[in-house]
């Protein structure tokens, strides 16, 4: 887990040594102390918006080999509508026979309107530095955007939605691999630390929504813009899964699972995270 | 000296999410035991579909062992008496001791590898040796200040414990499978699933139970 050295810088030396002082507890207290003050000191510019400007541009633009803008794009609101699309979605498509959440829908936007191939359209779903930025990041970053200041509302009345919502939550407690992890080893309990990181409890409605409701986030150890589906790969990396498939039914499973837990919470992205 | 509290609060708060979509989604009655089984099903396949091979780490890593199986199947609900002692024998049963029967191996080797996070992610290098990284889920010692708290603190393990041969026996199979002593536990099993090697645990048990390690100072 490499970010716990930028994490160390950020909080200190001091921090560090008084939350050692005076146990765990404490430690909780002065390391959420510490990164919400940092968040406070970039709330004036988080560099998200970045990737949020250079979304909204791509919105607009006709792309690909059929020159057809995303105002096509059908988020679930009717075509080319952004207001609150991030905060109902997953859902069912029937165009596409699939739950969705919205990665996935910009990848059929852009393979059955735009007229990408599959492999083209996610040759980079995670950007890699400035030569290597990602599209699909910034699009993301622009439509969650667009929810900000909207309730969380993911409707399971579906039954496909539903059923994806119950998978979610069973692969969320399916425990394999060398180190016998389950989301549910670090992601069950209260107060839970991994070294010094703050692990939320995603069982917990009010963990849940505080995750969901700040991805996509700008990760400042990373300088990146980073979305749901790239947060949910590399907890299975640490989870010493394989590599989760960009927009596979597992991917969209968590994601109803965890975004229907927030539903009735505000959805205030992208954020920032250490 | 079995520690079942975390996974009885894992068990918790599996209930209160059920209880909780119970309410939210209204959900009658419980799902049968044939439709949980069907659900489970279908999580696999959707699972086994979503991912690929990458590094080392193969689609082999999905398949489950018994342990495993149990542990995900009584998620949601308790795990019942007779599941904890079949899953508690099955793993002590495993448990190898070393030919040579040492033990102990050098503590300050086993602080590096409580240290050491690296081992077993696709992003690793398989031919580097793993780690165990301890730290992330224990205080060892207290030098160390950036451990988490998924485990109880280990900090003077040995002087808590005694200095005894039961003791270094009960270390070494904790380590080597953890699954041994407390049915569902959250620590990963560093012996039985190859992450360790004999030598490795050797020094980790020393860690815990020199007395000239920083644990038991
Ligand atoms: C071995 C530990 C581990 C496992 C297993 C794990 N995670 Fe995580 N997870 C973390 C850590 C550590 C963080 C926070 C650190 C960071 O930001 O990188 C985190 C962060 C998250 C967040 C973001 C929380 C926030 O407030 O920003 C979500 C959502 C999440 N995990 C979901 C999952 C899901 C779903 C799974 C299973 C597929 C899972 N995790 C498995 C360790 C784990
Ligand atoms: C992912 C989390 C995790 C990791 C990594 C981990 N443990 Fe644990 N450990 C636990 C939990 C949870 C418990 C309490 C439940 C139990 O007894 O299994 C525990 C319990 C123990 C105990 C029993 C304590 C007692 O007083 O009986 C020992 C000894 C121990 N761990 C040693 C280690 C060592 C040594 C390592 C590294 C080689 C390690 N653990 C890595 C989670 C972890």
């Amino acid at each position: 887990m490499p970010s716990i050295h930028s994490l160390r810088l950020i909080v200190g030396v001091a921090a560090i040594a008084a939350a050692t002082l005076a146990g765990s507890a404490f430690a909780q207290t002065t390391l959420e102390n510490a990164s919400a003050k940092y968040r406070q000191d970039l709330a004036d510019g988080n560099p998200a918006d970045l990737w949020v400007a250079r979304g909204q541009e791509m919105w607009k633009e006709p792309r690909g080999p059929r020159k057809v803008s995303f105002e096509s794009c059908d988020l679930g609101l009717g075509p080319g509508v952004v207001k609150g699309a991030y905060a109902q979605l997953p859902r069912w498509f029937a165009d596409a026979g699939r739950v969705m959440d919205l990665e996935t829908r910009l990848v059929w936007c852009m393979v059955n309107q735009q007229g990408y191939t599959h492999a083209d359209a996610t040759k980079q779903t995670f950007g890699n530095g400035s030569r290597h930025r990602s599209d699909l990041e910034a699009l993301t970053a622009y439509v969650a955007k667009q929810s900000d200041g909207v309730k969380m509302n993911v409707s399971l009345a579906d039954p496909h939605v539903r059923e994806m919502y119950d998978v979610g939550k069973k692969a969320f407690f399916y425990r394999a691999g060398t180190h016998d992890f389950a989301c549910a080893t670090c992601h069950a309990a209260d107060d839970l630390r991994i070294r010094l990181q703050y692990l939320p409890n995603l069982t917990e409605p009010a963990g849940a929504q505080k995750a969901y409701t700040t991805w996509p986030a700008y990760r400042v150890a990373q300088g990146e813009t980073r979305t749901f589906q790239w947060r949910l790969h590399d907890c299975f990396r640490q989870q010493r899964f394989p590599d989760l498939i960009y927009g596979s039914d597992l991917s969209i499973a968590l994601t109803t699972y965890l975004a229907a837990s927030a539903n009735g919470a505000v959805y205030a992205g992208p954020g920032i995270k250490l | 000296m079995t520690t079942r509290f975390p996974a009885v609060r894992l068990l918790g708060a599996a209930a209160a999410v059920a209880a909780a979509a119970g309410i939210l989604y209204g959900c009658a009655s419980a799902p049968s035991a044939s439709e949980e089984a069907a659900l489970t099903a279908r999580t696999i396949a959707i699972m086994k579909a979503s991912f690929r091979p990458k590094g080392q780490a193969g689609l082999d890593r999905l398949d489950q062992d018994e342990t495993q199986r149990l542990c995900s199947q009584y998620a949601g609900g308790k795990l019942p008496e007779s599941i904890v002692k079949k899953i508690e024998q099955e793993n002590l049963a495993a448990v190898k001791y070393p030919a040579d029967g040492k033990l102990v191996g050098d503590w300050k080797e086993g602080e590096k590898i409580a240290e050491l996070g690296r081992g077993k992610q696709f992003s690793d290098d398989p031919a580097k040796p793993n780690g165990a990284n301890c730290y992330a889920c224990h205080q060892l010692s207290p030098k160390e200040e950036a451990y988490g708290t998924i485990g109880p603190s280990l900090y003077r393990f040995g002087r808590k414990h005694g200095y005894t041969e039961e003791t270094r026996r009960y270390a070494w199979a904790k380590v080597y499978d953890a699954e041994a002593f407390s049915a569902c536990t959250n620590m990963p099993r560093f012996g039985q699933h190859d992450i360790l090697t004999e030598q490795q645990i050797r020094d980790v048990v020393a860690l815990l139970v020199d007395p000239a390690s920083p644990v038991n100072q």
